[in-house]
């Protein structure tokens, strides 16, 4: 049985934000199969009582103080734009709802 | 067509409304949550920010330790467990005014969880829980351009600053609270009064909901009394307390009819508009959102350890419930006296005109009689009624200090509605003083002793209670400037 | 005066040091090799001569006047261009970023300018790191100096290259699951992963934040633990960052290069000998084992029953993380933007933004990244490869409590020819066979040269403990000191 459908494929890239080609669902649907049933090998381990690990670092409340930090001058912060219009970042129309 | 509502008191005895509300507050630390850029309003768009919090590739985050300890107080102050092992989560979501297309949060391991905070409401104390309180960066804005109303609706671009993007927000979630009945607005607006006080009283924001330092989201579900609780819709963009009030109770008017014909509540969010005082759905996602959280892997945990929690705790300041109870025995004010200048919002308005110089009597007169009609009538919060404390102890003085009477002191205080100045500076410019010269006044006396004869003879004759006929005619003469006392006893000297 | 060229890093500063050459002689010589082979290897992805000229003309002015200069002043580097460099093009070898100029360095860029380090330019690499040829580069691919014909590993392919084309005496890698090690391997050259948290990832253009390590590149180990010993230490810019000295690697390989490892237990993980590396490999690999018994060194045979799972976690964990890291590349703050036709609604830009700009194995994993955090897959995959991270964390710790080092082949095959596995993605996850299970425990790990197969090298892996970076260091040197290193024949 296939671990993951095309249409799952489709659905993936859509929340992605990927804008994937017909051609592409088919090449990628096959590919991630194939890599999903052997990473599924995870699910072999019995691991009730393990503790997940997200960290390799055994460290805890690394904070800094409340000092500020020169920040970028506004020309710097806006040069790799692709858009700017009066000192702020343009982008086209926006769809969704606001979060 | 036009849906008529039912009434407000035939739903609630109906129905059982549940409430539950979602508080985002500012931190006001001198810094962002992650970087070391400046936490000040008003800047140009996008001189405040820095590689990490503009999310540019390679750009790392390291937590600010005074929004973590702004976070512990805070939760202290509600009562919570401090969490021994709390962690950030990563909010994976597009929108442009999030730098890195997800926000840092946290998810199912936050700092602070399990409290309360008691509301009292009509005298009684209804104490709400506290189901968590956690830390995440806030957004950066977005300009709408192009549409009608700034709104997103219509709009051909929008312009992003990211200013804002990465400040520290807290986020402070009730229990559902049940068991309200009528009174759910208003113990919805009770707490969030309440929570506002309670973290002003830290010190840690300026909690002004005007200003987006306090957010608020509402939630609302009715169900028949012994059901289960009903579906409940998310009213957001809810920007004073005033439309805290407003949003749950239409939200149960909203709800009621759709139940009573059978139908279902969506499981939805809503907004709140202040003109109409309305919600309205907000545009329905396709699918549920999957916000794919997980540990955010560029920071590590946090374990508070106890004795870094006790100095915390120890470093609360009395509370605003406390605080009250010392107002309250200071002023001399019965339970009923401190409870409607609790719920008129006016205990802080009080205590800084008193703090300013004025008698706790007079201050109270003020803020809950004249300046509490007119923000009724204006239909604004008390503190938006255009006077302050300052000014208010200012004319209190000025009455004490016979200069003004009752009345035009009222006249006085429409002119600082106005913003025409201080109160001295409106007397003054408007020739309001009371006139108190005697000589200006004896005259006026005598004109209206002349003037009125019958009145003068019985005056002689000793009915003295007929002095008023002669005071009005005096007051009307002088335009009401005139002390009223002086020339009643001027009056009496003039006819004995 | 000898070829500058063919110079260690550690001949070349003492050179530089003693008057012998200028920083800037080193550095032009260096841009002329760039210049005379660079078209053939394609190693660079920019070469900064102009900032390169710069540098060492302030190194030699600062030598002159006396002041006291580090122990790498004045030789050339190159950096894996997914690094952040000030003012430099930084690409992470995808279209999504051509042309960014970040304004600001990484933390190891900043200190190897303080360190007088020059650098040379940016190097190539697969997309974001994701890859073990460099042929997912979205600029094309680098070549392999012993055979133009094949790939010289991944993703840092042309850190390593460069090495072995003699384009720059020291490179900085990345390495996430192999991307320092297994270039370095398939090249003939030396690459190290410290531990993770031991060098800062800030100014990493992340790929895995939890795996995410840089580290150094070079022709032999003491180079290496030069350059290491410059870019590790702690950094208060990364919360992940270990607020600890650091080992003296130098000072290891120099005790690991008088071939001594009397008393140095080194453990051979049973549960890699069954997996299908070359037979020319193993060969190789075993020559090494012996060079090393010689010098005294004790095999022990260990089980590590949880490595064969560390592929699989390791494919879920990074995919996982790059999704979401991956998720800033949107064409409103930086990088390209496609489809702004004035009519197109933000959403549909983003996604022609991202599709245009991401190559296809870019996209494959961030597809499965998505799919592995969504709510009703998390437990299944993310949150279990988090607890095979865990079982694989304690067969370390368990094989360390009985031996000094692992070691094993870093590669199952020699450099293969290119575009022979681009076909089967899963086929080129398997070149990080031996390579991932170190980065899912967060220890150090090196490869230096054993041997040749086929005319082509073959590298050994040395794994250590958390923190004990010199540990393998000294291992390395000895085993350089037996084998020697290996010189590729004249480019073609």
């Amino acid at each position: 049985m296939a671990a993951i459908s095309r249409e799952e494929v489709a659905h993936l890239a859509r929340l992605s934000r990927l804008a994937v080609t017909e051609e592409e669902l088919d090449l990628f649907a096959g590919q991630l199969d194939v890599i999903l049933q052997a990473v599924a090998r995870v699910g072999e381990v019995v691991a009730e009582d393990i503790p997940p690990t997200s960290h390799s670092v055994p460290l805890t409340n690394v904070l800094r103080d409340d000092i500020e930090v020169p920040c970028l001058t506004a020309d710097e912060a806006l040069a790799g734009a692709p858009d700017v219009e009066e000192g702020r970042f343009r982008v086209p129309r926006i769809l969704e709802e606001e979060v | 067509m036009t849906v008529t509502l039912p009434p407000y008191d035939d739903v609630v005895a109906r129905y059982e409304p549940v409430i539950g509300l979602e508080t985002h507050v500012e931190l006001g630390t001198r810094t962002k949550m992650f970087c070391g850029c400046p936490i000040d309003f008003g800047g140009q768009p996008n001189t405040r920010i820095c590689p990490v919090c503009l999310g540019l590739p390679g750009s790392l985050p390291v937590a600010n330790k005074a929004a973590i300890e702004a976070t512990i107080r805070i939760g202290l102050a509600l009562n919570c467990t401090i969490a021994t092992w709390s962690r950030f989560a990563r909010k994976n979501y597009f929108y442009p005014d999030m730098p890195k297309n997800y926000q840092i949060s946290q998810y199912d391991e936050p700092l602070c969880v399990d409290g309360w905070l008691d509301v009292e409401v009509e005298g009684e104390i209804v104490r709400v829980g506290i189901e968590r309180v956690h830390l995440e960066e806030d957004t950066g804005k977005t300009l709408h351009v192009g549409g009608a109303t700034g709104r997103i609706h219509g709009a051909t671009e929008s312009l992003v600053d990211y200013n804002r993007a990465g400040i520290p927000l807290v986020e402070i979630v009730t229990k559902p609270v049940p068991g309200t009945g009528a009174l759910a607005p208003i113990v919805a607006r009770a707490y969030v009064t309440e929570l506002r006080d309670v973290i002003r009283s830290l010190g840690v924001s300026d909690v002004r909901m005007e200003q987006g330092s306090l957010r608020c989201d509402v939630n609302t579900s009715l169900s028949l009394p012994g059901a289960e609780w009903g579906t409940r819709t998310e009213t957001k963009n809810v920007n004073s307390l005033r439309s805290v009030e407003r949003a749950v109770r239409s939200e149960i008017l909203r709800q009621a009819p759709i139940l009573d014909a059978g139908g279902k509540i969506k499981q939805e969010t809503r907004h709140f508009h202040e003109d109409t005082g309305e919600t309205t759905a907000g545009r329905s996602k396709e699918t549920a959102t999957d916000y794919r959280y997980f540990p955010e892997p560029d920071l590590v945990p946090l374990a508070p350890d106890p004795a870094w929690v006790a100095t915390l705790k120890e470093s609360l300041p009395e509370l605003p419930r406390v605080h009250r109870k010392r107002l309250q025995t200071d002023w001399g004010l019965s339970d009923l006296d401190m409870q409607s200048v609790v719920n008129a919002g006016a205990v802080e308005l009080i205590e800084e005109t008193v703090a300013a110089g004025a008698s706790p009597e007079g201050a109270r007169k003020w803020w809950l009689g004249e300046l509490a009609r007119r923000a009724n009538e204006a239909g604004v919060e008390l503190v938006e009624v255009g006077a302050t404390p300052a000014h208010v102890a200012e004319l209190q003085g000025l009455v004490d200090g016979g200069k003004l009477n009752d009345k035009l002191a009222r006249t006085v205080l429409e002119g600082v509605i106005a913003g025409e100045g201080t109160p001295t500076e409106i007397m003054t410019a408007r020739g309001l003083e009371v006139v108190s010269d005697t000589g200006a006044l004896t005259a006026a006396v005598d004109d209206a002793i002349a003037a009125n004869p019958d009145v003068a003879a019985k005056i002689r004759e000793g009915k003295v209670a007929a002095a008023g006929v002669l005071v009005g005619a005096v007051m009307k003469a002088t335009r009401g400037q005139a002390d009223a006392k002086t020339v009643r006893e001027l009056i009496i000297a003039r006819l004995s | 005066m000898s070829d500058l060229t063919r110079m260690s890093a550690a001949q070349l500063a003492a050179a530089i040091a003693s008057g012998e050459a200028s920083a800037t002689e080193v550095t032009n010589a260096h841009l002329e090799r760039i210049a005379a082979v660079d078209d053939r290897v394609h190693a660079f992805l920019h070469v900064d001569a102009e900032g390169a000229r710069a540098a060492a003309l302030d190194v030699d002015e600062r030598r002159s006047a006396g002041e006291p200069l580090g122990p790498l002043a004045g030789v050339p580097v190159g950096v894996k261009d997914i690094v952040v460099t000030r003012g430099v093009p930084t690409t992470a070898g995808s279209k999504i970023l051509e042309g960014w100029r970040p304004p600001y360095d990484a933390t190891i860029v900043e200190r190897m300018r303080a360190a007088g380090l020059v650098m040379l330019g940016k190097t190539n690499l697969d997309e974001f790191a994701m890859g073990s040829s460099t042929e997912y580069s979205a600029y094309g691919p680098t070549y392999n100096p012993w055979d133009l014909g094949r790939i010289p590993g991944g993703s840092g392919g042309g850190s390593a290259a460069a090495l072995a084309a003699y384009e720059a005496p020291l490179t900085v890698g990345t390495d996430t699951g192999g991307s320092i090690r297994q270039p370095g391997a398939v090249t003939g050259t030396v690459g190290a992963k410290p531990t993770y948290g031991g060098t800062s990832r800030y100014g990493l253009v992340a790929f895995s934040s939890s795996l995410d390590t840089p580290g150094p590149c070079a022709r032999t180990v003491e180079d290496a633990a030069l350059l290491h010993a410059v870019l590790a230490g702690h950094d208060p810019r990364d919360s992940t960052s270990i607020p600890q000295p650091v080992p003296d690697v130098v000072g290891a390989a120099r005790q690991g290069a008088t071939g001594d490892l009397t008393g140095v237990r080194l453990g051979l993980v049973r549960e890699f000998g069954g997996e299908g590396a070359e037979a020319g490999v193993t060969a190789a690999f075993r020559d090494g084992l012996d060079a090393l018994t010689k010098l005294g060194a004790e095999v022990v045979e260990v089980s590590c029953p949880n490595f064969q799972y560390a592929l699989p976690a390791y494919y879920l964990i990074a995919p996982s993380e790059c999704s979401s890291n991956l998720a800033r590349f949107d064409g409103v703050r930086y990088g390209l933007r496609v489809g702004d036709d004035g009519n197109r609604a933000l959403e549909e830009v983003m996604s022609l933004t991202r599709e245009a700009g991401f190559g296809p194995e870019v996209k494959r994993r961030v597809i499965i990244g998505t799919y592995a955090l969504s709510s009703g897959y998390y437990d299944a995959y993310y949150g279990q490869a988090q607890k095979v991270r865990t079982l694989i964390t304690r067969d370390f710790t368990a094989a360390f409590e009985r031996v000094d080092v692992l070691v094993s082949p870093t590669t199952p095959f020699v450099a293969f020819p290119l575009g022979s596995r681009t076909s089967d993605p899963y086929q080129m996850y398997l070149a990080d066979l031996y390579t991932i299970p170190v980065n899912l425990y967060g220890g150090p790990a090196i490869s230096v040269p054993c041997g040749l197969s086929e005319g082509l090298p073959v590298g050994f892996q040395i794994m250590a403990p958390t923190l004990a970076d010199d540990r393998m260091y000294r291992v390395a040197a000895a085993l350089e000191s037996a084998v020697g290193t290996l010189t590729p024949g004249e480019l073609s």
